[in-house]
């Protein structure tokens, strides 16, 4: 059966050359101009989003959604209002516009009045060869029989198993934006993401492990997805990890796997690397830029390009192509990442960074793929340097405060003894302040990877990329018992 | 504020005609619509400004076989709707024949009165002003403080509505208004420290705004003298906001639905078992007065109502929808959601000690008492430092070690335990209930809880 119908195919099109989108935006953009706004920006939506859970073996929830929307932010000087709507219709959005304007107390008299509005520039088109990507992604029929096969991968490969779970999310979004600067980008993305999760379960010892994979603009990607392999991953982690003692706390040197280990980076300094927390006040580094805040050992690079990775764009959500960004370079700070707003208050250039999870939030300088580089070193050299630490196969989620305080969870933890691997641990939650944390990581081996995650933030939830090859931090909090 | 309701019956009518032209009898739908306005300031400038109108409906069909498929939008337009309603069906091809939900029971049955009267809206610039006022107050508390990094103050209105083809027609309205300061203070060669503080009201003109700069510059101050805590376990006292978000981060203890699909700590027949000391009550109250966000029904049409979840340490009841009601043999309680595989969540936890009961720790009060103990103010990064279905937790937490009556800041730790254990080693259960956000609490005492410091 076929239900891809359940797209946003047959409402409201965003194809300028086949819709009246670009004289409606061109008198909305005139119009706030007019009012006396130094920059409009519109930014419209559809989205297509399908769920599905596999839980034992049966499909036990099948989700679609569609939507539309529209954001309008106004700027006036370094301030902006932002209205979004469900609306789309023209007196929708008018009345959107007027109230945005109203918010920075201007008032557009009326909408065909004359202002600086130089017009759209030609459209760049990104989406222009992936109209047909909704169509090309799989039907119910290869989603549910995928995921009953994940469900049925862990029955065969684990052991105590009370839980088995698979599961898939498609999230496709066409975007148009204009602004008055001239800019008019459209684009099509396409997130998929897969995964499975398992409770295991003997006597009191439990142990839930979950994998999730994800990927960027490959409509084929579930049916490529090697789940016989996730699922042994999975099911090797729930049998380690069930009679695993709780962790010991104290200050100790780590070794970070590669991949989701990138979660470090992410939360003790990613995040305090946007312009948004300049504008804050709440980095520490705002005024460190050429100057050494990490080990000479880190390279950090946070970009939208890598080939199919979660957090890669065609172009961000202000319609800018996005960059590559050296954050830092052999431990010295050399770039924020930053968007519209960051770069009219901070004086940061823009990065193609601006990114918000839908019509109903503002744009934000927000992370895309952001991973350590890889360095010189073995794992066996990072393990063999520690005498008694912890090593972190697994990591879960974190976050950082407004004092730079970060933390994330192990989900899969050994003890390090001797320069040698020991026995499984559990329950450990990493802490730490980002300045003294970057300069202690002080080894990076020479496998670097990445890993799709989500990145909750100012903007809303975005599909973001960590990574980086095992760390070695030399010291830090390891929360335990 | 806001506007004018939804047309249920044209939603009705629309919807009927839909299903009737393609032949489906049995369908249900929930809606709801939002209008927001909300600010953010930066030293003394305006910094976003900022309004939303939402609107949603989800859409849920049974198909021939009996089956169920749901689809989800945010386009209320009659092409919408269609879109929807075809989706719905389309997707019930995939319903699961081993758990089928049917229609609430009550979703006729009288709602409770809740008396929160609809307020009218101050408008963007009012909420500027006033949030800029109290910025500036805060900010003048202490020279330390330097900025509010995280601040808002947002006014909106919602309505929900629940109808089905069973003649079920629900529709409630609400307002809400929110205010929250959070600031950041540093003190030369000392570390940044931070503290804040929430309010919520019917009405933007009935918010709390000096409760709030009080306590955000209370707390924030109370952190300037700080150090680190050696490792260690420690008496504990819980503030009511951080145990009420401990308790809710193991709700699932409480949810039928994760008993049926076997992630709770829980099982079937745990009901009447001690779960946690005998002087321990958790009740869940939708209704209660100081619930801002308090709705009449659930997402499946169910009357809210309050729910004795623990009674004296024993386990009474679980939060149920209609088809986890309908599998336990009893009343759907109101606390469902409306999805292809229906939610379960709890409302409105209010904890308190039992009547008449003495408890090992009565001496204990966070105000008075001259013991040594770590008191947690807010325990942070909860989504991952839980693991519910484990019962375990590892939180990093905001607090204070306390000697003598003396408070000193905890510079960076985290707190470990396990939820039953914790539940079994409560000493203390202080006879004050505090009216939080969140919830209904007085501060919880814990016994032993181990502590991870940078000492």
């Amino acid at each position: 059966m076929q239900t891809n119908t359940i797209s946003a195919t047959g409402i409201l099109n965003l194809d300028p050359s086949c819709t009246p989108w670009e004289q409606r935006l061109n008198t909305l953009l005139n119009a706030g101009l007019g009012a006396g706004a130094d920059l409009v920006e519109v930014f419209l939506e559809r989205t297509d989003h399908l769920g599905v859970l596999a839980e034992q073996d049966k499909i036990t929830s099948v989700s679609p959604a569609f939507g539309m929307g529209a954001g309008i932010r106004v700027f006036r000087g370094v301030r902006d209002g932002f209205v979004s709507t469900n609306d789309l219709s023209d007196a929708g959005l008018a009345e959107a516009l007027d109230q945005a304007l109203a918010m920075l107390q201007l008032e557009r008299s009326t909408l065909s009045g004359s202002s600086a509005f130089q017009g759209l520039s030609a459209l760049k088109n990104f989406a222009a060869t992936k109209h047909d990507w909704l169509d090309r992604t799989p039907n119910l029929d290869v989603i549910t029989q995928r995921l009953l096969e994940g469900t049925q991968c862990l029955e065969r490969l684990g052991q105590h198993l009370d839980v088995r779970r698979s599961s898939f999310s498609r999230d496709w979004q066409e975007v148009l934006v204009a602004a008055s600067d001239g800019t008019f980008a459209r684009d099509i993305r396409l997130h998929q993401s897969s995964g499975l999760s398992v409770l295991a379960a003997d006597g009191d010892h439990r142990a839930s492990i979950a994998r999730r994979y994800g990927s960027t603009d490959k409509p084929n990607d579930l049916c490529d997805w090697a789940i016989e392999a996730s699922a042994q991953e999975v099911c090797s982690s729930a049998s380690t990890m069930l009679r695993a003692d709780y962790v010991d706390g104290g200050q100790m040197p780590v070794v970070l796997a590669n991949r989701f280990g990138g979660v470090i980076f992410h939360e003790a300094c990613g995040h305090l690397l946007e312009t948004t927390q300049i504008e804050r006040g709440t980095t520490p580094f705002a005024e460190c830029i050429g100057e050494s805040i990490a080990h000479p050992a880190v390279t950090a690079i946070d970009e939208g390009l890598s080939d199919g990775a979660f957090g890669s764009l065609s172009m961000d959500d202000e319609g800018m192509e996005p960059q590559r960004t050296v954050l830092i370079e052999d431990g010295v700070l050399k770039r924020f990442i930053s968007d519209r707003a960051g770069e009219l208050r901070t004086g940061h250039a823009r990065t193609g960074s601006g990114r918000r999870q839908s019509h109903g939030f503002a744009a934000a300088s927000r992370m895309r793929n952001t991973y350590i580089a890889a360095g010189p070193h073995s794992i066996n050299d990072l393990i063999g340097s520690v005498d008694r630490g912890l090593y972190c196969k697994s990591m879960g989620g974190g976050s950082v405060g407004p004092t730079g305080q970060f933390n994330f969870s192990v989900e899969e933890g050994y003890l390090i003894e001797n320069g040698s691997l020991g026995k499984p641990v559990k329950g450990a939650t990493l802490i730490g302040e980002a300045k003294e944390v970057m300069p202690r990581i002080s080894m990076c081996a020479d496998d670097l990877d990445l890993a799709a995650g989500y990145c909750g933030s100012v903007s809303g939830s975005v599909f973001v990329t960590v990574g980086q090859p095992h760390i070695k931090v030399d010291s830090i909090t390891v929360g335990g018992r | 504020m806001g506007h004018a309701p939804l047309n249920v019956s044209a939603l009705r009518d629309r919807l009927h005609q839909l299903a009737s032209r393609e032949g489906i009898t049995q369908w249900d739908l929930g809606a709801s619509r939002s209008n927001s306005a909300s600010v953010q300031v930066d030293r003394g400038e305006a910094k976003q400004l900022k309004a939303s109108q939402r609107s949603s409906i989800t859409v849920r069909v049974w198909n021939r076989d009996g089956l169920v498929g749901i689809t989800s939008t945010s386009d209320l337009s009659d092409a919408g709707l269609e879109k929807a309603l075809m989706g719905a069906h389309q997707a019930s091809a995939f319903g699961n024949a081993d758990d089928v939900p049917h229609f609430s029971p009550l979703a006729k049955a009288p709602t409770d009165p809740l008396d929160r009267p609809l307020k009218n809206s101050e408008g963007i610039q009012s909420l500027l002003k006033n949030l800029l006022e109290a910025e500036k107050e805060l900010l003048s508390r202490h020279p330390a403080i330097e900025t509010v990094p995280y601040n808002g103050l947002n006014e909106g209105s919602s309505e929900r509505i629940y109808l089905n083809s069973d003649g079920a027609l629900r529709q409630a309205q609400r307002t809400q208004a929110s205010l929250y300061l959070f600031a950041r203070a540093e003190e030369a060669g000392r570390k940044p420290r931070s503290g804040g503080a929430v309010r919520l009201a019917l009405g933007s003109a009935e918010l709390d705004l000096n409760g709030c700069i009080d306590e955000a510059a209370e707390r924030t101050i109370s952190h300037l003298n700080y150090k680190p805590i050696d490792t260690g376990r420690y008496l504990v006292c819980f503030t009511p906001e951080a145990f009420l978000d401990l308790i809710g981060s193991f709700s699932s203890m409480f949810n039928a639905r994760a008993v049926l699909d076997g992630v709770s700590l829980s099982k079937a027949d745990t009901i009447g078992q001690q779960l946690a000391v005998p002087f321990f009550n958790l009740i869940d109250n939708g209704l209660h007065p100081a619930h801002v966000g308090a709705m009449p029904f659930d997402g499946e049409g169910t009357p809210t109502r309050a729910l004795r979840l623990i009674g004296d340490g024993r386990l009474e009841s679980f939060l149920h929808s209609e088809a986890t009601a309908r599998a336990f043999g009893v009343q759907p309680t109101g606390h469902a959601g409306l999805g292809a595989k229906v939610s379960v969540g709890p409302d409105w936890f209010e904890v308190h000690r039992s009547e008449g009961a003495t408890l090992p720790g009565d001496h204990l009060d966070h105000r008075t008492t001259s013991d040594s103990f770590v008191l947690i103010e807010s325990l942070n990064a909860l989504h991952a430092g839980v693991k519910a279905s484990q019962g375990s937790f590892s939180l990093p937490f905001d607090g204070w070690l306390v000697n003598g009556g003396e408070r000193i800041s905890v510079e960076a730790a985290t707190v470990a335990g396990d939820i039953r254990e914790l539940l079994r080693s409560i000493v203390q259960i202080e006879a004050d209930p505090i009216v939080t956000h969140e919830g209904v609490c007085p501060h919880v005492w814990v016994d032993g809880l181990a502590i991870t410091g940078e000492a």
